[in-house]
């Protein structure tokens, strides 16, 4: 993480790539996103109204039916022209509208899972299934939380054979960066790029 | 994307003095989008937070969450002010990359990989 003025502007040839850090409370997005971005981790927060969708225009920001939803993003330059943006955002049903808004142009997500609460991450998974989003499953290590066999995992996440599983830990920069290589890995083993219809 | 119109006097207040009723580019408009400035465009006669927009963006490409972070601006009213500055010519938006069938996308992939197995 380094930051000074230089750095807060991205290539000028860059092409941006959009990854999603998808899971519940507390199960290490921020965390993640830290670890990998390479400028000061951003807070945001987007409002959205209580039915989910995404406030998109000035007149649904004077409604008093809005919540709002705490976002993290990041940024890793990974070329001189191209430069991945981080999305963590929750995974809950209630933002399931403003997570499918971010779905929009991403090129995969990371579901990171805790194994002592894996129930908690099965609706960031049927979002990015749903959004028919290439996924990664990321099971943070936590200390004290029960290991599993690999196969156990997938049998309780209902993973599809193709989908990759990895155990992280979302604290170390090797270990966090795996992720994302695991996903772009898969992205481009899958026989035709673009996301199924 | 449209072909960008130049700016009427007055577009982006009215736009906001109306409740935002302008499509265009505002639904296309991702955080991840890049934006680049036209350093040729005036900046005279654009309203406050629109000037803030391009002062930030005219030394280098940022995207728009990225404005919207460092203006301490809303998501939303971002993207509402930002629109209203492509449609006029004052910026361009490059939205992230999403794979299509083309080799020109797998090379561009695989470089992707290798800049993060470089990290
Ligand atoms: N042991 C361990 N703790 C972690 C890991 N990732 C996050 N944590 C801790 O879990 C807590 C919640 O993490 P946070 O990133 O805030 O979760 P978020 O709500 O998903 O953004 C924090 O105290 C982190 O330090 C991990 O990989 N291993
Ligand atoms: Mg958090």
């Amino acid at each position: 993480m380094a930051s000074n003025g230089c750095d807060r502007y991205v290539p000028d040839a860059a092409r941006s790539v959009k990854i999603l850090i998808l899971g519940p409370f507390a199960v290490g997005k921020t965390t993640y996103v830290g670890t990998v971005s390479e400028i000061r981790p951003m807070h945001t927060e987007e409002r959205m109204t209580q039915a989910g969708q995404l406030i998109d225009d000035l007149h649904g920001l004077e409604e008093k039916t809005t919540t709002t939803v705490a976002m993290d993003f990041g940024r890793l330059t990974l070329a001189e022209d191209i430069v991945l943006y981080l999305f963590g955002a929750p995974g809950q049903p209630r933002f399931r509208g403003m997570v499918q808004a971010l779905t929009a142009g991403a090129l995969g997500g990371l579901v990171l899972a805790d194994t002592r609460r894996l129930q908690d991450s099965f609706d960031a998974i049927d979002l990015l299934e749903q959004a028919a989003l290439p996924y990664t499953v990321a099971v943070n290590a936590f200390d004290g939380a029960p290991e599993y066999p690999e196969a156990e995992l997938r049998e309780s996440m209902s993973l599809d054979p193709r989908t990759p599983l990895v155990l992280l830990d979302a604290r170390r920069r090797n270990s966090a960066m795996s992720g994302l290589i695991t996903l772009v890995s898969a992205i481009l083993a899958r026989p035709h790029l673009e996301p199924a219809p | 994307m449209t072909a960008p119109r130049r700016r009427a006097a007055g577009m982006v207040r009215s736009y906001t003095a109306t409740g935002g009723r302008v499509v265009p580019t505002r639904r296309s408009l991702d955080g991840a989008t890049l934006l680049k400035a036209d350093a040729t465009v005036a900046l005279a006669g654009l309203p406050a937070q629109a000037r803030r927009v391009m002062e930030l963006c005219r030394p280098g490409v940022l995207s728009v969450a990225e404005v919207a972070f460092h203006l301490r601006m809303p998501g939303a009213v971002t993207r509402v002010i930002v629109s209203s500055l492509v449609d006029s010519g004052h910026l361009t938006a490059v939205a992230p990359f999403v794979p299509a069938a083309q080799q020109h996308d797998r090379d561009f992939l695989k470089r992707v990989l290798r800049g993060l197995q470089r990290m």
